[in-house]
């Protein structure tokens, strides 16, 4: 494992200095993606293995590194192996052209990356595990200025510096606190140790904080949908696949693993943060128009979703109900893979639309299965599964959450019991949301008519580009229709964290998922894919015996009105409309209507988030008023530097003498 | 005994004197020589510690002091102050009255801070101690007070002069070793300044030090 982290830095190094000749580095790309498959597939192994360790002798004197490779780390690899492995052979074709920075930059900048996330996994003590953050701050940073010549770019990438760094400031205070108490800065000694509640709570609170810097719980979100479109595609798609995958681990390692007595209070804070976090994303995402930031706020719902069902099973796992919480959690791992693999493979399929089109504005673009087969249809399969439409697998992760949460009226706690279906509609309602998102992003994009006259000479992905969206494509399938082995790999991850894991409900048939008891609920993807496919088959069969195929090509979505233009079909703006004027109090909406009279009427309005402007322009502005305060010591004259430490100095020793 | 630590207290009270004298001198020229006068006495009480008390180590602090505070560094000034072709006035900020005013507030308040000090030290040179803070503190408000970066260099310098009689005063000297770590920093520093002051005056034609104020963050 350790071998394919240094081999992805050698390979960076070696694209670096390839500098600027784009086709050897391009060539580079595949040789990456084939270590991420190798990692996929030794962590897919290490899943079953009792954990490993190793202490490097790099580091600090008397301050090596661990490394620590166990079920809960193997499965985050694996995660990343994955995602990796079709990112990187879809980047082949990707950074074909285009690109503004050295290719040979981009690449060393992405190896980076990708290995700084392995590493933050494979830490086995709080240092490697900052230094391994970092550098994944850092280097991430620079690949989403790497377009730096727009004002816009370099402003996001700021943003998303500062949240990180007071991500890791709280972090760096969370492992402070665990520190103490060890004395070591070892997780396996953090383990060992019994940490009283109260700074337990702390803690947790710490991690939940930076942690969710880095992952977009609200309200620390405002970085996401500014950083995830500034990325090139690639980028995009491992840090909204995987970066904030390496949050959820961060917060279950320290949560469940090092903290290991988790109280009611932690799980119903996450639950709530999770809901909160899941609904806001997807609301958003209901009206933007940017194809790129729809995907960043789908993003901050899905991983909402996540942490909810984390909160669900630390609450189940306080009070001792060890089947239950299993449950909540594999639901919560099992869409962080999910979520892995289909928000990797749509932000991939934007940035083939976007190099075929040169827009990312949904307003301006339209129609393009016809001229994008290969990207439409990938693309409609990643849009299904994060739908959470049966037999994919956005369905079977969101379904078992339900299911966990329906199960929670056995809670000891009556005012649990009485939130709990609040919650639960709540849950419901984000994935409800989920799906007419993703119907607005896939209709508008590729059905319809191109908005644009310049749409009609788009291209289809290249070679290399659909090789990475079929392999992300694929595993959405496999995963949907046969989850019952992912789900037995899981759970070796619930094992290790939670002590039990499900264990005999998935070791029936492979071809039902029972979370609980047969008679409560069941699943079978397969029944599903037979029954979709038999329909199919069936009405196919009937249409071409009724007709004989007797078609007629007409324009698309015309409605037999026949003066159609592409400028009265729906727009993406229009379709998010009914979300904008129901849920009007949570958004800040600037609308500019036209004077009745006017002959070259213009509409516009803007969409933005309150708590930007309700939250984080006043600390700005506390911070640089403080700033400014501390500026006014600064005027340059030297006398007055003297005396301030003249007169530091006297104070000082007119306190020693009292 | 009683002569030596009499003798002591009498070249503190000259110390002392030349510390005011510095604070009130306009010429750069004099600040250096009595910066050198100042070397010289502290060497003769170092000198007059060492036989007092039978503490070896520092007659070699003494030597030490002699060569470098003496000898070299008034040299070195010297060197640039004619290199520099700094001759007339140093402008001050404050008037020499108001200055030494302060500056005899100084030296109450020093004499005040190192009281409960200078009970519980055991030497025989521990009524000394008031005047070495007090030069200590007269140093700096020479740094304050003046406008040529080569008067504030001095200022440091003498500073550090006030700091080694506290030492050798309190304790009968640090370790040999941090002693010789401060000849040498006191040394280099010197060296660093002079090259500043070359830089500067090329940048601003000037060695006034408000024309520095220009270099802050806007």
């Amino acid at each position: 494992m350790l071998g394919i982290v240094s081999f992805w830095l050698a390979l960076g190094v070696l694209g670096l200095s390839l500098g600027r000749e784009r086709d050897g580095v391009r060539l580079l790309y595949p040789a990456s993606a084939i270590a991420s498959g190798l990692v996929a597939w030794i962590a897919g192994h290490a899943l079953f293995l009792p954990p490993a360790s190793l202490v490097l002798p790099l580091g600090l004197p008397g301050l090596p590194f661990h490394l620590r490779l166990d079920s809960l780390s193997a499965f985050f690899l694996f995660v990343l192996g994955l995602a990796t492995t079709g990112v990187s052979l879809f980047a082949t074709g990707y950074f074909r052209t285009g690109a503004t920075a050295s290719p040979g930059l981009t690449f060393l900048q992405y190896h980076v990356f990708i290995a700084a996330m392995a590493l933050v996994m494979l830490a086995d003590d709080a240092y490697l595990f900052m230094v391994a953050w970092e550098t994944m701050a850092v280097s991430s940073y620079f690949l989403v200025t790497s377009d730096h010549r727009h004002e816009a770019i370099r402003g996001a990438g700021f943003l998303y510096l500062v949240v990180a760094h007071v991500g890791a400031i709280t972090l760096l205070l969370c492992f402070g606190v665990l520190q103490g108490f060890a004395g070591s800065y070892a997780f396996d000694a953090v383990r060992g140790v019994a940490i009283p509640p109260v700074w337990a709570s702390v803690a947790f609170a710490l991690a939940l904080a930076g942690f969710g810097a880095k992952a977009g719980f609200l309200p620390l979100h405002a970085w996401l949908p500014e950083a995830h479109p500034a990325a090139p595609s690639p980028v995009s798609a491992l840090m909204s696949g995987v970066m904030l995958k390496t949050a959820i681990y961060g917060l279950l390692r320290v949560s469940l693993d090092l903290l290991h007595t988790p109280s009611v209070a932690w799980g119903v804070s996450a639950l709530g943060i999770g809901l909160v976090t899941a609904l806001f994303g997807v609301m958003f995402a209901a009206v933007q128009t940017d194809m790129k930031r729809l995907l960043a706020y789908s993003s901050i719902e899905n991983i909402g979703i996540v942490l909810a069902g984390i909160g669900l099973a630390i609450v189940f796992h306080a009070y001792g109900m060890h089947a239950l919480a299993a449950l909540a959690l594999l639901a919560a791992l099992y869409h962080c893979l999910n979520h892995a693999i289909f928000k990797s493979l749509l932000f991939v399929s934007t940035g083939a639309v976007m190099h075929a089109t040169a827009q990312r504005s949904l307003g301006r673009l339209g129609g393009l299965i016809h001229r994008m087969p290969w990207v439409a249809w990938t693309a409609l399969v990643g849009t299904l599964s994060i739908a959470g439409l049966p037999p994919l697998n956005g369905f079977v992760s969101e379904w078992l959450l339900l299911q966990a949460f329906l199960l929670s009226p056995e809670l000891p706690n009556s005012y649990l019991r009485m939130l709990v279906p609040v919650a639960t509609a709540a849950l419901v309602l984000a994935a409800a949301f989920a799906g007419y998102v993703m119907v607005k992003f896939f209709g508008v994009v590729f059905l319809g008519q191109p908005r644009e006259p310049s749409l009609q000479d788009a291209h289809d992905a290249d070679r290399w580009q659909r090789a990475g969206m079929l392999f992300l494509a694929a595993w959405c399938v496999v995963l949907g229709v046969l989850p019952v082995f992912a789900l037995r790999a899981l759970d070796t991850v619930t094992a290790f964290l939670l002590g039990t894991g499900l264990g005999d409900a998935l070791s029936g048939d492979w071809l039902f998922v029972t979370p609980a008891t047969a008679e409560r609920a069941s699943y079978s993807p397969m029944l599903f894919l037979a029954v979709i496919v038999g329909a199919l088959a069936a009405v196919y069969l009937f249409v071409r015996v009724r007709y004989r195929m007797r078609t007629r090509r007409g324009a698309a979505w015309d409605c037999g009105f026949p003066a159609q233009t592409p400028r009265m079909q729906d727009t993406a703006e229009g379709f998010g409309q009914p979300i904008k004027q129901i849920f009007e109090p949570f958004f800040r909406i600037e609308r500019s209507m036209p004077d009745p009279f006017d002959t070259a009427p213009r509409y516009w309005s803007r969409t933005e988030d309150r708590l930007w402007y309700g939250l984080y322009l006043p600390v700005g502005r506390a911070v640089r008023w403080l700033s400014a305060l501390v500026a006014r010591l600064q005027h340059g004259r030297i006398q007055w530097y003297l005396i301030y430490s003249f007169v530091t100095l006297l104070a000082l020793l007119v306190l020693i003498r009292v | 005994m009683i002569v030596t630590a009499q003798a002591i207290n009498f070249i503190a009270a000259l110390l002392l004197l030349v510390a005011f004298a510095m604070l009130s001198q306009r010429r750069i020229r004099a600040l250096v020589n009595l910066f050198a006068v100042q070397g010289v006495l502290l060497t003769a009480s170092t000198l007059l510690t060492a036989s007092g008390t039978g503490q070896t180590h520092l007659y070699y602090s003494a030597a030490l002091t002699l060569i470098l505070k003496v000898f070299v560094l008034p040299l070195i000034l010297h060197r640039l102050v004619r290199r520099l072709q700094l001759t007339g006035d140093v402008e001050m900020l404050i008037n020499t009255a108001t200055t030494m005013l302060v500056g005899i507030v100084l030296v109450i308040v020093a004499f005040n801070l190192a009281l409960p000090i200078s009970e519980f030290a055991g030497t025989i040179t521990r009524g000394t101690l008031g005047i070495a803070l007090a030069c200590v503190l007269l140093a700096f408000l020479m740094m304050i007070t003046r406008r040529k970066a080569v008067a504030q260099v001095i200022g440091f310098l003498s500073m550090e002069n006030g700091l080694f009689f506290a030492a050798t005063s309190i304790t009968y000297g640090m370790p040999m070793v941090v002693e010789l770590g401060i000849g040498l920093d006191v040394l280099v520093g010197t060296f660093v300044f002079g090259v500043f002051f070359f830089r500067i005056r090329e940048t601003f034609d000037s060695l006034d030090i408000h024309h520095l104020e220009r270099l802050r963050e806007r």
